[in-house]
């Protein structure tokens, strides 16, 4: 009986770590991470990176990490032995870093903007272009009284 | 009658402008240093900037001036390239021909590259030339990288005897390589 006890406590024992971290993973996932590291070669964050060769190994690296369970800081440790600090690096914001920031935020003012204009100039345009309701001709007034004066309503 | 744009107009014409002055400013940024094909159109062969980086297989460092006094075939290359692997066989012919005789040798430098995948190719194509890693493209800006593969023959002397931005086929090997390795020192 001893023996028995002593075994179920020994499994539970050696058990619960392994179902803990389990539990525990994975601690982080790829979209996490790659909002936050670059793609070197592409000198943009690996996010927006979706078709460059470097950037889908980056990420295959990425996903391998996150299937073992690593945290979200270790693959950040594991791709700055790999690439360098930069790699952890999102563009600064001085100089021409700057413009990666402010390229997209142009892009969509500039965006709404345009279309702003286009539906402003299409809705003057459609006012200008209609038709005016116009009275009937002398012959067809005159027509369509006569057929009035035939109905005794 | 002059026609007066509205003030909506104006603003997206100025982000249009603002946004092609940005892409220019980035272009002109981001122009390649052509300084050794210059030098080459000139008849002059540039010295070759040294380096000295992690061994991709194993612990250590090697560098370009280890190899000073044979010619050398420098070759920037990554896992992910697909031209890399066609011209990878080539080279490693090369390889055994310069090599015998210590009269020369293929140098690569594994770049910007994960280090299992770029050893995952070595293995795959039996690759025997010395291989150098420079996972953060330190080495590129002075060769004037920008693409790969791109590879760069050096003289005896360590200068820049030729270059090559894409693939070598085996014309180029003999028409720029054999010559310096022929050549008296």
């Amino acid at each position: 009986m001893t023996r028995t006890i002593a075994a179920v406590l020994a499994a539970l024992t050696l058990g619960l770590p392994a179902a803990a971290s389990a539990a525990e993973c994975p601690r982080t996932t790829v979209g996490d991470v790659e909002d936050e590291v670059m793609c070197p070669v592409c000198g943009t964050p690996l996010a927006l990176a979706t078709e460059a060769p470097q950037a889908v190994r980056e990420r295959a690296l990425i996903e391998r990490l996150v299937a073992d369970c690593q945290s979200k800081e270790q693959i950040k440790d594991r791709l700055r032995a790999e690439f360098g600090d930069e790699v952890v690096a999102l563009p600064g914001g001085d100089g021409f870093d700057l413009a990666a920031y402010l390229v997209p935020a142009l892009a969509v003012l500039a965006g709404g903007a345009a279309v702003g204009a286009a539906a402003i100039q299409w809705r003057r345009t459609r006012e200008r272009s209609a038709p005016e309701p116009s009275a009937p001709a002398p012959a067809a007034a005159e027509r369509l009284q006569s057929d009035l004066d035939r109905y005794d309503l | 009658m002059q026609r007066v744009r509205s003030p909506l107009a104006i603003a997206v014409i100025a982000a249009v402008v603002a946004l092609i002055a940005l892409l220019a400013y980035g272009l002109s940024q981001n122009e390649p240093d052509r300084d050794i094909e210059q030098a080459l159109a000139q008849g002059e062969r540039k010295d070759a900037p040294d380096f000295e980086l992690d061994r991709l297989a194993g612990a250590g460092k090697g560098s370009l001036a280890d190899y000073r006094g044979q010619v050398v075939v420098l070759n920037f290359w990554a896992s992910w390239c697909d031209p890399c692997r066609n011209e990878s066989p080539l080279l490693n012919r090369w390889h055994r021909k310069l090599a015998a005789g210590n009269r020369g040798t293929v140098l690569g430098v594994d770049v910007l590259d994960v280090s299992d995948d770029a050893r995952d190719f070595v293995r795959e194509y039996g690759l025997r030339y010395p291989m150098l890693r420079d996972g953060e493209g330190d080495v590129l800006a002075s060769y004037g990288v920008i693409a790969y593969p791109e590879t760069f023959v050096i003289d005896r002397q360590g200068r820049i005897a030729a270059t090559r931005r894409g693939p070598v086929d085996d014309r180029f090997m003999r028409e720029e390589v054999l010559p310096l390795v022929r050549a008296r020192s």
